[in-house]
């Protein structure tokens, strides 16, 4: 009989029992494909459309030492409205900040459709003791957190201790309860795409709502290859359970032409169905105006500059 | 999600996400109502001549010439009087400096040259954007620098150069053919005298203002069009080397023409190509491999990956993918930037590739096309897919050309290898496999020109490209590229 791929050490663990074989990425190929859809090229009401959809998938975020509650409240403004001078144009999906600052958040969001995310688990290193992580996940989550992202435990993962790494996440989703579970990979970490594919399917079988690629506080987070590998390791776990994970890439993407790239991968890669802010999101803050910018130009013909634009 | 949707209140969700038409502007491009003959550096009246057209719309391009035996006897002399009057004995970094400048001039004009052969060609702009026109320009660049070092490239064996070259070249990729023709001729010191085929002949004709931009002395390189009686004719007329790619038919006729002619000959003739995935392989990646192997200009590949062979143990899953993969291909207008597979080249060619369909059907292979609207002028068939091959059916065993893929299945690397050379043909083959030490014992192994590890369709031109078997002789591309334009003393 044909050698199934070995599963890394490790991996033999209470993963989901129809879970796709771990199988292997191949660097060069999958460079090439992520570079040929990039090509795509989105004109017109398509490129509205998408631009449209970037918006409702964002995750707008701030996860500065110097956050306040005034800055938080500010962007949650922004995040209701993005643009005060064209209604049409959508809420963004969630605002993502520090644990200290949820209050802040829920307080300015409650009773609207934009959700309050919450960075935990030692965010951005994850290097602490696990009960101290769970303890921050029930906070947030008590402080009115709808959506957790947290962060694995690169060292123990590089390490090949995939079982402590699984266990972590168990532990996390559990004490979410009803919040939704994103798992950050931080790809920059991990070297090679299949890390990225064994973390995704890892995070998945653990439990994880999104697996998301980057805390965005390193160089070289999100990006289009570190994309494709996460969503075809999703689609994988679709084709073989049914289930349908998210997937959110965060940090580094800036520009709406970025952002449509990243789009056209979901939608020939998942398809349709991924293109749902309950689905996909993107974890970005100068990336709103820019697209801002852009919508205005697809529906007056004309760019204006930054200054038509707030920040927040 | 339910929770989300429960807690809803956000807009609903528009319908899907269709592009947006993205053609290329044809404007750079500026096409003559007829073509004449290149011959001697000036355009000559032809007697006969016939319409080119799009095979994408039947839309008429232009009038080309229909060269007679008497004609290209007139070019193949305009070819002889400039090896004699200087081309032959210029020295090598002076003939180089008209290749490097033909190189440059494509590079600057490839967006013209682009949207040209996607419209005579039908071939998706994408494809001939960004392989076709680099290819061929990095074609002249590179044999540009081996002009003036042939007695380096080949020591102690005191190179020269054969005369005039016939160069007949096929319609699938018609400027980089030509290109693999046409820059080692000239760099090894030979004069030409070229005939393209006969549906795409506008980029050769093109090519002509490339030569004179280029200031290239009259009559080193000379454009024959017409049909296949032209080619015939070239072959027949007093040159020193036919270099030939196309069908193993004509290949097989030319080279009983030549026997006994003291003409030297290479022919690169057609495939039936191996893909070969093992069960270790990335597959996601491997998918994109197959699909690039077979769809990749619609199939009008001599080296396609037409044979598809899996192992048996992952077969299910391969098939799977592949059959997703085909469904998001893009087929349609070949200008439109987004477009993955175009039109088929003519209707005869259509007309060859439905009939080995219908065979596969009668065979009892299974068929798969994904859901995809053609257009309904032009000549237009659907990414197709075959699966319960057997190893004696027609669609395994002819080449189809056109985009269409038989799948089987292997169980041992043993059997892998004594399928995939089961056939007439040897130009190529892919292997999929994570195991650096399984690529080397099957490219050991298998009887193909060309081995392909964990990629497919790549090419480089300092990198030999050729044939075993019924799929020809002689190479194009590297150092093997211009023995067959050298004679050695």
């Amino acid at each position: 009989m044909a050698q199934a791929p070995a599963l890394p050490t490790g991996f033999e663990l209470p993963l989901e029992r129809r879970l796709p074989r771990i199988g292997a990425v191949d660097q060069v190929a999958v460079e090439a494909r992520a570079a040929e859809l990039a090509k795509r090229s989105i004109k017109r009401e398509s490129k509205l459309w998408a631009l449209e959809l970037a918006v409702r998938c964002i995750d707008l975020t701030t996860l500065e030492g110097q956050d306040t509650p005034g800055k938080v409240a500010a962007l949650c403004s922004k995040a209701l409205r993005p643009d005060p001078a064209d209604a049409a144009v959508p809420s963004v999906a969630a605002v993502c900040v520090y644990p200290n600052l949820v209050p802040a958040a829920r307080e300015r969001l409650a009773g609207t459709a934009v959700r309050v995310a919450s960075v935990a688990t030692s965010f951005p290193s994850g290097q602490s003791p696990l009960d101290v992580k769970v303890r921050e996940v029930e906070d947030v989550v008590a402080l009115g957190a709808d959506e957790v992202d947290m962060v694995i435990d690169r060292g123990a993962f590089l390490s090949g201790r995939y079982a402590q790494v699984y266990d972590e996440i168990r532990r996390v989703k559990e004490a979410c309860g009803d919040a939704h579970l994103k798992v950050i990979l931080e790809v920059a970490e991990l070297g090679t795409y299949d890390n990225v594919r064994r973390a995704s399917l890892l995070a998945i079988a653990a439990g994880a709502d999104f697996v998301k690629t980057s805390t965005g506080k390193l160089p070289g987070a999100a990006t289009l290859p570190v994309h494709l590998v996460m969503l075809e390791a999703i689609r994988d776990v679709y084709e073989e359970t049914g289930r349908r994970v998210g997937m959110k890439p965060a940090g580094g993407i800036r520009t709406s032409k970025n952002a449509i790239q990243y789009l056209v991968q979901v939608h020939e890669t998942l398809g349709p169905d991924w293109l749902t802010p309950d689905l996909y999101r993107i974890g970005a803050s100068s990336l709103l105006n820019d697209i801002l910018m852009q919508i205005r130009k697809e529906k007056t013909g004309a760019y204006q500059s930054k200054d038509y634009f707030t920040n927040d | 999600m339910s929770e989300l949707s429960k807690r809803g209140g956000r807009a609903p969700v528009p319908a899907g996400w269709t592009y947006a038409p993205a053609p290329e502007s044809r404007e750079l491009l500026r096409l003559e109502e007829r073509y004449g003959l290149y011959v001697g550096g000036e355009w000559l009246e032809p007697a006969e001549s016939y319409t080119t057209i799009s095979p994408a719309t039947e839309e008429p391009l232009a009038q080309v010439g229909q060269a007679g035996p008497a004609e290209v006897e007139h070019a193949v002399a305009a070819a002889r009087a400039a090896f004699d009057d200087g081309w032959s004995s210029l020295p090598g970094s002076e003939r180089a400096k008209y290749l490097f400048r033909i190189a440059r001039i494509l590079q600057e004009r490839s967006r013209e040259f682009a949207v040209l052969e996607s419209l005579n060609g039908g071939k998706p702009i994408k494809e001939s954007r960004d392989v076709d026109l680099p290819l061929a320009a990095a074609h002249f660049f590179y044999y540009a620098g081996w002009a003036d070092k042939l007695e380096y490239a080949f020591p102690n064996r005191r190179p020269r150069p054969l005369g005039v070259a016939g160069q007949i070249i096929p319609w699938n990729f018609p400027l980089l053919m030509l290109a693999w023709k046409v820059a080692p001729a000239l760099a090894a010191g030979n004069t030409v005298v070229l005939k393209p085929a006969e549906t795409t002949p506008l980029s050769a004709l093109l090519f002509c203002d490339v030569l004179r931009q280029a200031e290239l002395p009259p009559g080193v390189v000379n454009i024959v069009t017409g049909d296949g009686s032209t080619g015939a004719a070239l072959v027949d007329a007093g040159v020193d080397k036919i270099a030939f790619t196309g069908s193993t038919e004509v290949g097989k006729a030319i080279q009983r023409r030549l026997a006994g002619s003291g003409k030297k000959l290479t022919l690169e003739l057609g495939g039936k190509a191996a893909n070969i995935v093992f069960d270790d392989a990335a597959l996601d990646q491997a998918v994109e491999g197959i699909v690039n192997g077979i769809y990749f200009n619609q199939g009008h590949v001599c080296c396609a990956g037409s044979r598809l062979f899996v192992q048996e143990s992952i077969a299910g899953p391969v098939v799977e993918k592949l059959k997703r993969r085909m469904a998001t291909l893009r087929v349609g207008d070949p200008l439109d930037k987004n477009t993955d597979v175009g039109a088929i080249n003519s209707r005869a060619q259509l007309e060859k590739i439905e009939e080995l369909v219908a065979s596969g059907r009668e065979e009892g292979a299974e068929v798969y096309q994904p859901p995809c609207r053609l257009p309904e002028k032009g000549y237009w068939f659907a990414p197709t897919v075959f699966t319960n091959v057997a190893q004696s059916y027609r669609i395994a065993q002819e080449e189809i050309f056109g985009p269409v893929l038989s799948v089987l299945t292997f169980r041992t690397p043993d059997e892998a290898v004594e399928k995939a050379n089961n056939t007439p043909y040897g130009l190529s083959a892919g292997v999929w496999t994570e195991k650096g030490s399984r690529i080397l014992w099957m490219a050991e192994r298998l009887r193909a020109g060309v081995v392909w590890a964990n990629t497919y369709n790549r090419f480089d031109p300092a990198s030999p490209f050729g044939g075993y078997k019924e799929s020809g002789f002689g190479r194009e591309g590297g150092l093997h590229g211009l023995e067959p334009y050298l004679a050695f003393e």
